[in-house]
This record gives structure tokens, sequence and C-alpha cells, in this order.
């Protein structure tokens, strides 16, 4: 009757094992891979100019694969992060042609990001729709808005100080511009929150089994409104920063943006169906979607093939755990059970002094 | 059991098939043979494998071992198709139409009959539609949409579609549990036609008038094993119940004396439009108050509504005289409430998830430190509960998904009684969980009710009910029809009142 729980001398080692589970190895061993190789076959790929480069680039797109991949991880997905990007960076550039100053457009630029992501987590709580529906609806209604702020104009004015303080590197660490820095440390409280908090613990069973989240307490759709809502303020941010790193605003920035921020949450191993997936997977799988574009650019090849890797690859992240789970479970299929003996009709019932099984 | 051998081989006939699911051997060599011209029925408690059996006949199980024999020939089902296209049919409790086809087209829905052209003859489709109405002696337009018909209506079109498939063989599961009076008479009017036209039927029902007015013979099953098998002439519904539940019932729930204390769930005028009225009721400490009725009657949503996890329309709950908010959970689990929902897969557990987190989920806020969880406290605690519950398992961190069913409702079990209630909803405590862990749910219970606890509990078993509750609120259609204190509850009084009925003379 004693539960077999003592065979865990070896426990650090299997708990270790399982937290580098089988999801996020491929993705971690592609992006070494392609460290690897682009740094020995790859002319100025490892230097320190491109390290920078490629990490600003990534910046805008690791910044937005954050709450995306809680949001992935409660089953629901916001297709609307580039367009509130785009809205949030047509906002700083109306403000800052009205004289606003830059320190002001920013909140201001936030505020509207969480307006609009609060607007689909009603759409979607409230009114019960389907997030994919809603937010390809959002995306295309931001993305409006941004057209209706700027027209097909574009903003260029803004102050040198600002435009390159946002590429600073780290005093002492050269390839690591400050910002990225930023965002390296938002990742870490983004994993806090999904992997050892409480509300974390209930986003992956939101994500497998939501009605068992209910029955247990959790709000569910208290918590999706406010995942929905920190989407849009984090993507703003990410508007404000884009505007900032590349000098312009303009309605069509970052058009696309977001099948590339949803690639490379699904690549980090997070599962579309929800209830599976890691912070640390996530960000290897915006590293390694960046560094391949970034080397492949370094090799000259044109962007139209990078777009055709991009589906590829994503392609793969989605097939490639579903395959993998049915070799697995090919692999477990019990044979057939011996035939039970013809005498077990009139078994008697067991005393119920315990459980046979 | 041969006595005269029938002229034909039976059209169907099981021999020592058995079914397990992982550790749970929900078959165990089972044996049975349908005739034609007969109404066969098979009974057995819930669990018993009825349903196992029904999916296997069906050929959406493959038995593990044992054969299906059809017209004395092996026959092996790879899918529902095959056993259709050997002339068995299934009427499910609740068939599932597609509501915007119309009657004819659901009836040939993935066979329909040709033109010359290659098109859908529907005139033709309309009129065998027609003509397998005409023979059942049902009044339905086979053009009007299935969206809308009752459930009664909807098995009758269930079973045309079988008429006009030419099926031999045709399983009812359960057809009963959610008909009126009156739609079960004419379902046993047709049932008996097509018997005497040479159809072979299998009835499930757990209704002992309607198994001994309408069946030939009467095959018992228990723990997914064959008991016995007589004509009904030779059988009483005392012999039946002893067979299906293997001892005297009275032995079997060891229900104790508990000291009754304060009041601590009042429930009042609690209504839900269309699901339940007015429902009032109070249980206080160290009391099982047990929900009976049939499937439907609104008893699990009484239950879901007073803790929250369903809103309301109006009525109030209050635990320990504090009054719930309408549709919170956490509200209720804060008021010393708990919820163990009727179906764990779906409703108790997250299956992927391991066993120290489905046991920990209630309580994350209590285990963790500055928000932030702690894996030892939380694996240290689903220890604790394991061992208090003499949980089967290999470690924490397995998931929930690789423990037997009896096991998995332990989990949901720790999962509850680890925030300490005060007050316990269970709703349907030991479905579908095997005889062992069962007798252990019920020693359970009847220990914690006698710690204080108040304990709401729902049930379709019968004689859980009866040899648990010391006093049971019987509901009919939303309603609660009768309150019977342990002397006055006996299988009759509720069954009378689940189905709305006078006791009458048997028939």
């Amino acid at each position: 009757m004693v539960p077999d729980h003592t065979r865990t001398p070896a426990g650090t080692v299997s708990r270790l094992r399982s937290a580098l589970s089988l999801r996020e190895a491929p993705v971690l061993g592609a992006l070494l891979v392609t460290l690897v190789c682009a740094a020995m076959f790859v002319d100025n790929f490892a230097t320190e100019r491109n390290t920078g480069f490629l990490l600003l680039s990534v910046a805008a797109i690791a910044l937005m694969a954050l709450p995306m991949t809680l949001i992935v991880i409660t089953g629901e997905i916001d297709l609307s992060v580039a367009s509130t990007l785009a809205l949030s960076s047509a906002t700083m550039g109306v403000l800052w042609e009205a004289g606003v100053p830059i320190e002001t457009a920013l909140w201001i630029c936030l505020a509207v990001g969480l307006a609009v992501g609060a607007l689909n987590g009603v759409l979607v709580t409230l009114c019960g729709l389907p997030s994919l529906a809603v937010t390809i609806g959002t995306m295309a209604l931001y993305r409006g808005l941004a057209y209706v702020l700027l027209g097909d104009r574009a903003v260029a004015s803004y102050p040198q100080t600002w435009v390159s303080g946002v590429r600073d590197t780290v005093p002492g660490v050269p390839g690591l511009p400050w910002t990225v820095l930023a965002i390296a440390l938002l990742a870490v409280l983004f994993a806090v929150l999904l992997h050892a908090s409480v509300l974390g613990r209930s986003l992956y069973d939101i994500g497998n089994n939501a009605e068992a989240a209910r029955f247990a307490g959790v709000r569910v759709r208290w918590t999706k409104f406010w995942l929905f809502a920190a989407s849009g303020l984090v993507s703003a941010g990410a508007g404000v920063l884009w505007t900032l790193q590349y000098g312009t605003s303009r309605a069509d920035t970052a058009f696309g943006l977001e099948l590339q921020v949803v690639a490379a949450v699904l690549l980090g191993g997070v599962s579309i169906f929800g209830g599976v997936g890691t912070v640390v997977g996530v960000m290897a799988g915006v590293l390694l979607l960046g560094s391949l574009r970034n080397a492949l650019q370094l090799l000259g090849i044109s962007s139209d093939v990078l777009q055709v890797v991009t589906g590829l690859i994503l392609i793969a992240s989605v097939v490639a755990p579903s395959a993998a789970a049915r070799l697995r479970a090919r692999r477990k299929a019990p044979g057939p059970r011996p035939a039970p003996d013809p005498d077990d009709r009139n078994r008697p019932v067991a005393a119920p002094s315990g459980e046979e099984s | 059991m041969p006595e005269q051998q029938p002229p034909a081989p039976p059209p169907l006939a099981l021999d020592g098939v058995s079914k397990s699911f992982g550790s749970v051997r929900a078959l165990r060599g089972l044996s049975l043979e349908l005739r034609a011209g007969e109404i066969h029925a098979l009974v057995g408690e819930n669990g018993a494998g009825k349903s196992t059996l029904v999916k296997t006949i069906a050929g959406v199980h493959r038995p593990d071992s044992g054969q299906i024999l059809v017209d004395g020939e092996t026959t092996a089902f790879q899918a529902p198709a095959d056993a259709q296209r050997a002339g068995i049919a299934v009427i499910h409790q609740e068939p599932t139409l597609f509501p915007d086809l119309s009657v004819a087209e659901n009836i040939f829905v993935g066979r329909q009959p040709r033109t010359r052209l290659r098109t859908i003859d529907r005139a033709l489709m309309r009129r065998r539609t027609a003509e397998a109405f005409a023979r059942l002696g049902v009044e339905t337009d086979p053009d009007r949409p299935a969206r809308g018909l009752s459930i009664a209506d909807q098995q009758l079109v269930e079973i045309a579609k079988a008429l006009t498939r030419r099926a031999r063989v045709l399983v009812m599961d359960e057809p009963t549990a959610a008909l009126s009076g009156v739609e079960a008479e004419r379902l046993f009017r047709v049932a008996r036609s097509l018997r005497d036209s040479g159809t072979a039927l299998l009835f499930i029902s757990h209704r002992f008038d309607e198994v001994f007015a309408l069946c030939d013979r009467i095959t018992v099953v228990r723990d997914g094993a064959f008991v016995s098998c007589d004509p009904t002439p030779e059988l009483d519904v005392d012999t039946v119940v002893r067979r299906m539940v293997g001892r005297e019932v009275s032995s079997l729930y060891p229900k104790e004396e508990a000291q009754v204390g304060e009041t601590v769930l009042e429930v009042e005028g609690l209504t839900r439009r269309g699901v339940f009225t007015d429902v009032s009721f109070s249980v206080r400490a160290g009391e099982i108050v047990a929900l009976a009725g049939l499937v439907g009657a609104g008893r699990s949503e009484v239950v879901r509504a007073a803790f929250g996890v369903d809103r309301h329309d109006t009525g109030t709950v209050r635990v320990l005289g504090r009054e719930l908010p309408n549709g919170r959970p956490r509200a209720a689990m804060a008021a010393g409430a708990a919820l163990v929902p009727e179906d764990r897969r779906l409703q108790g557990l997250v299956m992927e998830s391991s066993i120290e987190r489905n046991s920990t989920a209630t309580r994350r806020g209590p285990l963790s430190r500055l928000g932030l969880l702690r894996p030892r406290a939380e694996r240290d605690a689903a220890r604790e509960w394991g061992e208090r519950l003499q949980l089967k398992y290999g470690d924490t961190t397995d998931p929930v998904s690789t423990l037997s069913g009896g096991n998995q409702q332990k989990v949901v079990l720790a999962k509850w009684l680890s925030t300490r209630p005060r007050l316990l909803f269970i709703d349907e405590p030991t479905r579908g969980i095997d005889v062992g862990t069962k007798a252990e749910v019920h020693r359970l219970l009847s220990r914690l009710a006698g710690e204080g606890l108040a304990i709401v509990m729902v049930s379709s078993e019968l004689p859980e009910v009866l040899a648990m509750a010391d006093r049971v609120l019987v509901m009919h259609e939303g309603r609660i029809t009768a309150e019977l204190d342990r002397d006055a509850a006996t299988e009759e009084t509720v069954m009378y009142a689940a189905t709305g009925q006078q006791p009458r003379s048997a028939a």
C-alpha cells in the first residue's frame, strides 16, 4: 500500500532533463547549429557590429513574442500585434508633429496600446468570440486607424539623441544594445511569471482544460482579458522602440510582422493548441529566425527567399511536435493483452479492503 | 447455457470478449447471444461495462481478446462502418442528428440514393423515409429539419435509419432515460413490432419496470463480467439487483452515525430558467444529503449553480450564514465550499498535467510565497494527500492521465479535501471506478461527515444514495419533488418521485 515514490535519488538530473523537455531541445539545438555554422561560414556574421544589428532587428519581435507566448499557452492568439505596433508608431508621429515631447508621447502611445489590447480582451472574453476571428478583425482595424492618423505620410524628424540613444550599447559590453538588455530582463520577468507564479500555472490549466480550471476557481475570462491588454501594451512599447530605432513613423510599418511573432512562438515549442510552452524556447525561436534571416541576408540572398524560408520553418515547427508525438505513441503502443481465464466469468467480486489493478 | 439449439445461428453473439483501458478492465471475458425475434435486456450498475460493450458491438472499440460472431461467423469490426454493414444499429440515449439537414437527409446521410445523372434522388429518399415511418407508426414529415425534434423523435429517426439499412440487430443504450412515459410507451410499441418481424434487440436500461415489461431475457453484468442470463419470467427485481450488486445492499456502504451540527448550507428559491426551478434545501454539519433523480433532472446543475460555476437567475445560496455572490467559485471556496465535479476528465482534472499540479490546483495561493510557487511544498502536499487517500502512483510528476479511474478520482478528492472545506458538493462520487475504490470513497465520505463536514452528494446509483444519505432530495424535471428521510427512502419511493409518478400497482 505504500506508494512507490521513493525512486528520486537521481531526481535532480531527471528534473533537469524534463525541464529541457523534448519540445525545446530541437529549437535550442537548431539555434546553436545555426550560430556556429553562420559564425564559421558567413563573413561578417560574428562581428560586434552585426551582433548588435542582429539583436536589435529581433528586439520588437522578441518583445511582442512574450505576451504572445502566454496568450497561445491559454489556447488563444493575438494577430493584431503588428497593427498595434503601427498604431502606436503613428500615434507617436502625430504627437511629435504636434509638438508633444517624446517623454510625454511615449506614455500616450502605451495607453493607446493598453486600450486597443483591452478592446481585444473584451471582444474575446465578454462577447465570447474566437480570438482568431477577433484579432484578424482588429488587425485590419488598428492598421486602418494608423492610416487615418498618418495617411501615407512618414514622420521622420525625430531628434537624433533619441534615435541613436536606442542603439547605444551597454557600457563595457560591445555588441549588446541596452534596449536588448532591457528586453532580456523583461523576458526573465515573463519567465518567472509563467513558470513560477500562481498566475502562470493557471495559464497552463486554462490552455489544457479551461473547464477544469474554472471548476478549480481560476478566473478564466478575467485572466484572458488581462493577457490581451498586456499584449496591446507591450506591442505599443514595441511600436515606440521601432519608431525610434528606425527614426520614422509610417502607417504601413511592420506590415505582416505578426506572422513572424507567431512563427517564433510556435518554433519555440509552444503548442498552437495551448497548454504547452516555455519562455526559453520562444526566445530561442526568436533568435533562430532572426539569425537565419541575418545570415541569409549577409550571404546576399533575396528577401523573397527569406519569406519562403520563414514559411517553411513555421510549418516544420507545427508539424514536428505532432509527428514526434505520433512516433512516440506508436513506439509505446501496447501489444494485445493475454486472453483472460475463461473461468473468470463468475469470479467473486473483490472484497472492498483494497484495490487491485 | 444452451438449452435448445436454435435453428439458425444467432445474428450476433459475443464470446469471451475482454477489453481494457490502461489498468481498467472494462470487459472481462463477456459472452452474450442476441437471438432473432427477441428483446434482450442488459442490466448492470453504472460502470459495469455496458457502454464499453455497446461500443464494442458498434465497432468503436476492438476487443483485446474474444470473438464477435455475426450469424455464427467470427468477424472483426475495424470501424463502425463494418458493424453497420453487418446489420447492427445502435440507438443512443441522445442521438446526434445534423440539425440543419431534413429528417430524410439525416436518414440517408453518407449513402444517399442517386438518380441516373448521379445527383441525389430526393424523391426516393423521401419515399423510403415515409415507408419506414409508416412501419414505425410515426407521423413525422420527412422534409422537416431535424432541429427542434424531441429526443424521442430523434431516436425514432435513428430507428428509421436502421430500418432503411435493413438492420437485423438493434442496440438501444438507455433509450428511455430522457423520455416521458408516453414517449417511452411509443418506443416500446416500436420495439415489440420490430421483434415480431424478426429483429434482435438489445435493450439497456436501469429501469426495472421497463426491463421486466418489455424484455424476453435478462443478462446481468458486473464489473465487466457476465453474471447471469435467464428468461424474464424466471426472475424478479430483487434477484436481479442482488446479482448486479454482488452482495447484500445493506453491507455495501458503511455509513456511520454522525453528530449533526449547525446549518452549513442554505439554498433558497434557486432558479435557473429552463434548467431548475425554485430549489430550496439546507444541509447541516455531519449530514450527507443526496440529490437523486434521473439523468437530466437538473441535479448537477443545481450543485454547479450553488458553487458558482454556473450563474443562477434568482434565489440565494448561504454558506455558514454568508450569502455567496452569483457565479463566483472563488467566493464559494473562500466561504469553505468544495465541488468534486461530475466529469473528472473534463471538469475535475487537467489530464495532461501532473499529479502534484492537479492535487494542489485549489490552493496554490497558500502553498506559494510572495506569489512564487514552491515546488517542494507542492510535492510534499501532493505526497501527503496521496498517502492519506492511499493513492497508487509512480511519481508525483507523472501526468494524471496515467492513473486508473479510481486513482484519478482520488486526485480530485485530494484537490478539494486539501482545502479543508466545511461543505462538500460531490457529484457522482464513484462513477466509473472499480468496486474496491468505490468502497474506499464511501468510507471516506462517511468518515468526513463524522468529522463534521456537510456533504451534498449527487448520485445516479440508487444503492449508493440509499446507503449513504441521511436525507434524500429527489428531483424531477428541475424541481425537488420529494424530501425523504433515511427511513422513508427506498428504491421505490425515490424512483416514483424521480419519474414524477404516483405509486401504482405493477403493470
